[in-house]
């Protein structure tokens, strides 16, 4: 069998373009267990242009835990592919030693024990640090936010991103993209705009009413730097106005829009541009669909699924980047461009451990003063947990199993549907549950918990309605998020199936007995995108649920049956 | 099925009806593309079709139409109740031969267009567009 070592090479070679990770390098020495900031940050460099990306933090300021996914599927092209493998599988695949500060931070098992000898991931006074020492090599680095960075806390909700933006604009980025921050209302996004201190990207950023594209986004912005004239090219998040409320910006309308991504690039070409990088929120499968489809793009920045991979992945001759989310990552790509064309590329994905690398003063300096007015409300203590809290995965997580328990036991409810959202730090088991955790994983603009009546063939519709959302077999069909959790009901799906054929088998829980298709059921959830959604906030609903139990407990969860996985 | 408007509202679900399944090309598809062709063979060729691969919203979604050389664009809504859409007729002095519009889609189906060239042969693209309920987005 050709090894991984081999098959990088001539995929490389064979596309013309050298390249290089020190991935393999960090990996030895973390086997040693014996990590400095130095090796972390350690890093030749190369070329004569350095980006540095960030992506998805969601407001997470301060370090946090963050397991990976145990369950993430892929479909079609996609299947057994990364990022769609995980656990040992991935650990094997990138010859990452188990129980090593990597196997830490890229996988999801025996997580808690290795959480508490490897501590907490991000804080941006940390990521603040990997940054500066990047730009002391390379002091023209470009640094790009792949968006997602002004929704998800406590403070960013009560200061309508502003905490974000104050700390973002300390870090001096160049360029960013959108997805959640649509979410604070488009006016509140203009507001921000007027001020902002670097580029507001996304060529597929359009007037809904015209059709044409916004005057309020760049489609992309040129640079300077070693001596190469670089475009960045803003994607943001192509189905906003369908996962998220369009209510909130009824101006703007989004999309894949890959045919005005190729004309984007064939104009900043005509510029004169020798590197073209798309600095993207349509998540991996997109991303790589879209770099097969449009020619010309040298590195995708790819945010929106959150995955973390130590390697680029190579699409014809455009290497895609995934960094991760909730700043546990920050990744550096190193570039050779000579005569116009990307010669070779080396890039680290450092992972931010918070105990190994130093938090940089004058951020947490910044970072303190946008939480001093709120650190009464943020640290009052609210239960414990004996279990593992956690939201990632295609199907369910504990956090929202929690949620979900949350809202049928105060909403008196049948059954409960929390939202697949990728966001949400992870809390250990004996730890402490506060008010700041409850938000992390439930902080939105349209958070109100709502109560209704549905028929059995009406839940029946909507699980299939989402499990196309994430399991239509063509990447450009999938809507962003992952499956609506579901408490109270158990089902069975089969990923490989068509759009109604994949859902079956629904069974209320608490009876045992098959779900009615002409039965009504008393449904809580929240998150809905209609305007007008009445009932109490979600963060109330589960805070007050916490303050009951007291120790939070839960049972692993076997509702959901996947078939053809 | 019966669906409340409280339903509706807490579900982000349009206008539109849902069923299960993707609105299926009828039949009446074929015959009104037989009508447009007389009959004729309908190929592949340089015809372009632009439309969302998930509409934002099924009472309004923007299409466009491209077919250099031709005389005439049918477009066709295959799920819709009435599939007709518009027929786009060119003249020998028309700059361009492409058309936009927006339509209406009663649920997830393709969306065809038919252009007649001056030689009187017949191409056709089609595009498949989502209408979903929305929500959950990651």
């Amino acid at each position: 069998m050709i090894s991984r070592r081999d098959f990088l090479q001539t995929s490389m070679a064979a596309s013309a373009i050298l390249g290089a990770s020190s991935f393999g390098n960090w990996s030895r020495l973390a086997a040693q267990q014996a990590l400095t900031q130095d090796q972390l940050l350690q890093f030749d460099t190369f070329g004569n242009v350095s980006l540095i990306h960030v992506t998805d933090i969601h407001a997470q300021m301060k370090p946090i835990y963050f397991r990976e996914p145990e369950i993430n599927l892929g479909v079609g092209d996609a299947r057994g592919q990364v990022p769609h493998i995980t656990g040992a599988q991935f650990r094997r695949l990138y010859g990452i030693e188990d129980g090593s500060p990597t196997a830490y931070a890229l996988s999801y098992d025996d997580f808690s024990s290795l959480a508490r000898t490897y501590g907490k991931v991000g804080g941006l006074d940390r990521v603040s640090t990997v940054i500066n020492a990047i730009r002391a090599d390379r002091p023209d680095a470009l640094l790009l936010d792949g968006g997602d960075t002004w929704h998800g806390s406590y403070t960013c909700y009560h200061t309508q991103g502003q905490d974000m933006v104050n700390v973002m604009n300390a870090l001096k980025p160049d360029a960013m993209t959108f997805h959640w921050e649509f979410t604070l209302g488009s006016d509140r996004v203009l507001e921000i705009l007027e001020d902002l201190p670097f580029a507001a990207l996304g060529q597929n950023i359009f007037d809904a009413e015209w059709d044409e594209p916004a005057e309020d986004f760049q489609p992309y912005e040129f640079f300077e730097r070693g001596g190469t004239k670089i475009a960045v090219i803003g994607q943001a998040f192509p189905y906003m106005p369908i996962a998220n409320p369009r209510w909130m910006f009824p101006e703007y309308s989004f999309g894949i829009r890959d045919e005005r991504m190729q004309e984007m690039v064939d104009e900043v070409r005509a510029e004169g541009a020798e590197l073209v990088v798309v600095l993207s929120h349509n998540g991996f499968d997109v991303d790589k669909k879209m770099a097969g489809r449009v020619s010309g793009i040298d590195v995708i920045l790819s945010g929106h699924t959150h995955d973390a991979l130590p390697e680029p992945v190579l699409v014809g001759e455009t290497i895609i980047v995934a960094s991760g989310s909730n700043g546990k990552f920050v990744s550096r790509v190193d570039l050779d461009v000579r005569d116009g064309r990307m010669m070779g590329f080396r890039h680290k994905l450092i992972p931010v451990f918070s105990d190994v690398i130093a938090p940089d003063p004058a951020l947490t300096a910044v970072i303190d003063e946008q939480r001093a007015p709120y650190e009464a409300e943020l640290s009052e203590v609210i239960g414990t947990t004996d279990s593992l809290l956690y939201r990632r995965g295609n199907f369910n997580g504990s956090w929202d199993d929690l949620i979900c328990q949350a809202l049928i036991e105060e909403r008196d409810a049948d059954i409960a549907m929390s939202p697949g959202v990728r966001w949400g730090p992870s809390i250990l088991p004996g730890q402490e549950i506060t008010r700041e955790d409850i938000w992390n994983v439930t902080s939105m603009t349209y958070g109100q918990a709502y109560r209704t009546e549905m028929t059995g063939e009406f839940i029946h519709v909507i699980l299939e309605d989402v499990g196309d959302n994430l399991f239509n077999p063509d990447p450009y069909y999938q809507q962003g998020g992952d499956m609506v959790r579901i408490g109270g009901m158990g089902y069975r799906i089969d990923i490989t199936k068509p759009q109604g054929e994949r859902i079956s088998d629904l069974t209320l829980l608490k009876t045992g007995e098959p779900i009615d298709t002409a039965k009504t059921y008393v449904v809580a959830g929240w998150a809905s995108v209609n305007e007008g959604t009445e009932g109490p906030q979600i963060w109330d609903v589960v805070e007050s649920h916490i303050k009951k139990t007291g120790t939070v407990v839960v049972e692993p969860n076997a509702s959901v049956q996947v078939v053809g996985a | 099925m019966q669906l409340t408007r409280r339903d509706t509202l807490a579900l982000g679900l349009g206008a539109a009806a849902l069923t299960l399944l993707p609105f299926r090309a009828s039949a009446s598809v074929e015959d009104k593309i037989s009508a447009f062709t007389g009959g004729a063979t309908v190929g592949e060729g340089d015809i372009t079709l632009t439309a969302p691969e998930i509409a934002e919203n099924g009472n309004t979604v923007p299409i466009e139409v491209e077919a250099p050389g031709a005389v005439s664009i049918m477009v066709l809504a295959a799920g819709n109740p009435n599939p007709d859409v518009a027929t786009f007729n060119f003249g020998p002095l028309a700059g361009s031969h492409a058309a936009s519009t927006r339509i209406r889609l009663a649920g997830t189906q393709d969306v065809v267009a038919v252009a007649k060239l001056a030689d009187g042969s017949f191409i056709q693209a089609s595009s498949t567009v989502k209408v979903t309920i929305g929500g959950c987005g990651g």
